[in-house]
């Protein structure tokens, strides 16, 4: 595992992020509110580890992972790469850090071009960023291609005659092809098989491994996140409920919201089954309207009067909790 | 308990341009009054097909060829469309997937809810929105008598499948099929809906038919257990002999490639390589083979039958592995006939 | 919704006056002018300066625009260059016919492209899909001119079944039952474009719903085929055509130029012909004002009914 060290210095830091969307009414298209996606996000993301983003639908975690690599542009904050504000360098280093940020999405299909071979898909960036000459950019490929376990004969396939393990595989094969330095992994293995997910988890590990590569792997499915990450960050409604390393989330879960999503899983032991659950009712509310005070406290079964006025911040060292009343160890 | 459906090895085709294409065969499984058993397994491998034959909704250019369905006394492998709909909503209900899309956009949730009612338990309109009001407060949606004439679109995810729940019991089926119907939701509200379905479940002695990929979702749910692999059954038991002894490789393999957050930190996930074959070109031996870490040569040429094991519980595999086992199950069946047989006369 | 329709309106207003200004000026391009087709071709330079002076031609356009468009807004739309009538006069004359025959050719086309459309929606590939769908090609590819002259050729000038052209017999009483025979071959011609075109969108339109999950959910409540298709299948169906209306509708305005001219139905089509070839200006301007209106009122009322037709869609 790979503990964030003091004296490292962050490779990814981020900072108050936030993302708005207006909501237009009226005649003159008036914004009267927002949708807020992200809302005073930050974290720092160490080099080599994996961050995993958890959290139910309409949380700000795919929002969030988009503004990492700028596919969104934030309504304020700062995402700092190595240093640099990528939301104020220019174009053209703005080029050069593209290079080092990669991500891949869950349904890798769409973003593939179909009347493009699979060979000439994954050739496209490094020609495109005048990286390297056809017959480099050709070996790249081959060599590429072997490492996420894609036969090199295939290089000649269009994207619709692969499944949808080997969609993935050619996702993270075209993340790699610029030797990048951190990948937002955006839900990868929600929309593949079972015995397909654990290929490409695994796949993942290894090669973070052997290309020393830092993921931000946001997911809904906690087992995979728990597989794969070495912290993480819980959210709900735009906002981080808790940011600890995976062994805290797990074996000390702080916020009563995380530990209700450990308890909402179903286990897969039927002995269990007859375990008392604590199942909170109603639904993660609108992020236009989110509730006053702790966002959560609508939903949180030990919600007390503070917790509708005050939204609690984020405190702590290493483990980060945004909750008046954290779980601590004896009370439970 | 009385039998309610008996499913036995159905072979359901599909006819395409290029040929009928097997999606499900010799799929056989059975089901008392109040039981519920889980179809588990990967995309492709027919759990859905199955349900979908049961009830004769597959798309037109698929139909059941062989096998039987028998469900109470009737033979619905070859009942006609009229004598289907009787049954359908009626007697078998469904839920799907997908609640954002299963609900019709443009109709009320009462109209969409009362016009089952009205049809199969000739309700008066009133009454049928008055019980339909009634079943939207026992599946837990607030405020149900203004949620009824609302449309789909203004309900969440959670509380569509609701709808889609109550629909489906407002006539008080003898079976339920779920296709699915906690997939497409988030984790907390997923526990919602299965909470409300074993506590409706109780009430209502109603059998269900679980589709779902989840082996989660099979140990809170199931009574016992069907695995499918590519269109076929290969391993049947009650839940907690699957989990506790299963025996096929690829419920082993499934259970092992699952990351479920019960897992120990540094234990590496088992992934079964390569992936389903597809229905257009089926091994002509064990359809599991080329994934199997077990394969032997016979497993290539020759097919394995579902055949029941000798062990604590009734449990069915489909392996050649277990042929020694097979045959003391068939060796104390048949002492055990022979010995009542010596009783009787 | 009330905020978007005043939204919306106030948003056509500089979209019509944006039309005018191009209208006028496109118009004023055209080589000849109306003084030329006035007057007697023997008159004299001095003549026709004094005529062109009279009607305020001689004054440079942008002079000619400000008055037009002050007449306007006092409700004036000016009188004909060529007929000397009052041009609100000439359009309403003309407006009633063309609004009778685009009228009866859409309900006419719709009324049997519709259920035809879902019919070869059910039965997808079956020989009635194939057969109406190859009709509608034809009806969609036929230039209207040629399908016009062949109809009077059979019907009219053959069989003698219906009167050739005009929308009423010279001299006749013109009741209802003498304009029903001059309408019946226009609107077959018209009719059979418009629902050539509307098969085409039905059928597509319907088999895209028929895939649909919720019509899977009907069927397995044990609803009956014909609920299912006219009940749950259809209203989302018709969802996409009210695009297509919604294109159809300044048809009623726009009318149909070359079909009025083969059938000398005395319409808008007709007019707008017999202006340009007079180059009768003011009558012009007022019939392509009429038709912008149509347009933007079209589209107003094709977004009112998606909201009918489909309650996710709220403006607000």
């Amino acid at each position: 595992m790979n503990m964030p060290l003091d004296q490292e210095k962050p490779l990814l830091q981020v900072r108050h992020l936030k993302k708005y969307y207006p909501i237009k009414k009226g005649v003159i298209s008036r914004t009267v509110g927002y949708v807020k996606a992200v809302d005073d996000v930050s974290f720092d993301i160490y080099p080599g580890e994996t961050m995993g983003i958890v959290g139910e639908s309409g949380c700000g975690k795919s929002t969030t992972g988009r503004s990492l690599v700028r596919l969104e542009d934030p309504t304020a904050g700062q995402v700092l790469f190595q240093g640099k504000d990528l939301a104020t360098v220019s174009q053209k280093e703005m080029r050069k850090l593209r290079t080092d940020l990669q991500i891949i999405f869950q349904d890798p299909y769409s973003s593939l071009n179909p009347r493009k071979r699979i060979g000439d898909l994954l050739a496209e960036p490094l020609l495109a960023h005048k990286m390297a000459t056809k017959a480099e950019a050709e070996k790249k490929v081959n060599e590429i291609m072997e490492i996420v376990g894609l036969p090199k004969q295939y290089k000649n396939r269009y994207p619709h005659q692969f499944s949808g393990g080997q969609r993935q595989r050619i996702g993270i094969a075209r993340a790699l092809m610029l030797r990048p330095k951190l990948i937002i992994c955006d839900e990868p293995v929600s929309a593949l098989d079972v015995s397909i997910q654990a290929q490409v988890l695994n796949l993942l590990k290894d090669l973070q491994k052997s290309l020393n590569l830092t993921y931000v792997f946001i997911a809904h499915g906690l087992g995979a996140v728990k597989y794969i990450s070495d912290r993480i960050t819980v959210m709900y409604l735009g906002k981080v409920m808790e940011l600890a390393t995976t062994r805290e989330i797990f074996e000390h879960p702080k916020h009563p919201y995380t530990e209700i999503l450990l308890n909402a899983y179903p286990i897969p032991n039927p002995h269990e089954r007859n375990r008392t659950q604590m199942v909170i009712e109603g639904d993660v509310p609108s992020p236009a309207n989110p509730p006053k005070g702790c966002v959560f406290h609508t939903r949180c079964p030990f919600a007390k009067d503070i917790c509708r006025e005050k939204a609690p911040g984020l405190t702590g060292k290493d483990h980060l909790v945004a909750c008046h009343f954290p779980i601590d160890e004896g009370k439970v | 308990m009385g039998e309610l459906l008996k499913v036995d090895k159905i072979k359901t085709e599909f006819q395409t341009d290029k040929g009928p294409v097997t999606s499900v065969d010799e799929v056989s499984f059975d089901l008392k009054e109040g039981e519920t058993i889980c179809l588990v397994g990967e995309s492709g491998c027919g759990k859905s097909v199955t349900s979908l034959s049961i009830m004769h909704l597959l798309d037109r250019n698929g139909s059941v060829t062989e096998g039987s369905i028998r469900f109470e006394d009737k033979d619905l492998a070859h009942a006609s469309e009229a004598k289907m709909r009787k049954i359908r909503g009626n007697d078998i209900s469904m839920i799907f997937q997908e609640p954002m899309t299963s609900l019709n956009p443009v109709l009320t949730i009462g109209d969409q809810l009362t016009e089952g009612i009205r049809l199969h338990m000739n309700y008066s309109r009133a009454d049928a929105r008055s019980y339909a009001i009634e079943m939207l407060k026992k599946v837990g949606i607030p405020r149900a008598e203004g949620i009824i004439d609302e449309y789909p679109h203004k309900l969440s995810g959670g509380m569509r499948q609701r709808v889609m729940i109550a629909m489906a019991l407002s006539c008080k089926p003898k079976l339920l099929i779920a296709d699915e119907p906690t997939t497409a939701l988030d984790v907390t509200i997923q526990a919602q809906i299965l909470k409300l379905m074993k506590k409706l479940r109780e009430e209502s002695n109603t059998a269900i038919i679980l589709i779902t990929h989840d082996l989660g979702v099979v140990a809170e749910m199931a009574d016992k257990v069907a695995v499918m692999y590519a269109g076929q059954v290969v391993e049947e038991t009650d839940v907690y002999t699957l989990f506790d002894n299963p025996k096929h490789p690829y419920t082993l393999g499934l259970m092992k490639s699952i990351p479920h957050i019960t897992n120990p930190d540094d234990m590496r996930l088992n992934s079964i390589p390569g992936s389903v074959p597809s229905a257009r070109n089926m091994p002509k031996g064990c359809r599991f083979y080329d994934r199997c870490p077990h394969a032997m040569k016979r497993c290539l040429a020759e097919k394995p039958e579902l055949k029941p094991i000798e062990d604590k519980q009734a449990h069915s595999i489909r392996c050649f592995l277990y042929e020694e086992e097979e045959k003391n199950y068939e060796k104390k069946h048949a002492e055990k006939q022979h010995a009542e047989k010596e009783v009787s006369s | 919704m009330l905020q978007y329709i005043i939204r919306r309106i106030l948003i056509a207003i500089p979209v019509l006056f944006g039309v005018t200004i191009l209208n006028f000026f496109i118009i004023n391009l055209a080589p000849g002018n109306p003084v030329d087709m006035m007057v007697n071709p023997s008159a004299t330079p001095e003549q026709l300066a004094a005529t062109k002076h009279a009607l305020g031609l001689d004054q440079p356009i942008w002079v000619q625009y400000w008055n037009w468009i002050v007449q306007l807004l006092h409700g004036n739309l000016g009188f004909s260059y060529s007929t000397r009538e009052p041009v609100t006069q000439i359009l309403m004359a003309h407006v009633g016919p063309t609004v009778l025959l685009m009228g009866v050719s859409l309900i006419v086309g719709y009324l049997i492209a519709i259920p035809l459309g879902i019919i070869c929606a059910r039965k997808q590939n079956s020989w009635i899909d194939y057969l109406v769908t190859g009709f509608s090609f034809f009806g969609i590819s036929v230039p209207h001119f040629f399908l016009g002259l062949g109809v009077i050729y059979v019907f009219a000038s053959k069989l003698l079944w219906f009167p050739t052209g005009s929308m009423n017999t010279l001299g006749g009483d013109g009741s209802f039952i003498d304009t029903f025979n001059h309408l019946v071959l226009p609107v077959l011609v018209l009719a059979t474009g418009i629902g050539g075109n509307m098969v085409r969108y039905v059928r597509s339109s319907m088999l895209d719903v028929l895939g649909k999950d919720y019509l899977r959910t009907a069927k397995a409540k044990g609803l009956s085929q014909f609920l299912i298709t006219n009940k749950h299948a259809l209203r989302n169906s018709l969802i996409p055509i009210i695009t297509v209306i919604g294109i159809d509708i300044p048809l009623l305005i726009g009318g149909a130029i070359v079909t009025e001219q083969v059938f000398q139905w005395p319409g808008l089509g007709l007019l707008t012909i017999q202006s340009i070839t007079s180059r009768d200006y003011s009558t012009l301007m007022a019939i392509n004002l009429l038709a912008a209106c149509t347009v933007l009122f079209a589209n107003l009322l094709t977004d009112i009914l998606y909201a009918v037709a489909d309650p996710r869609i709220r403006y607000d």
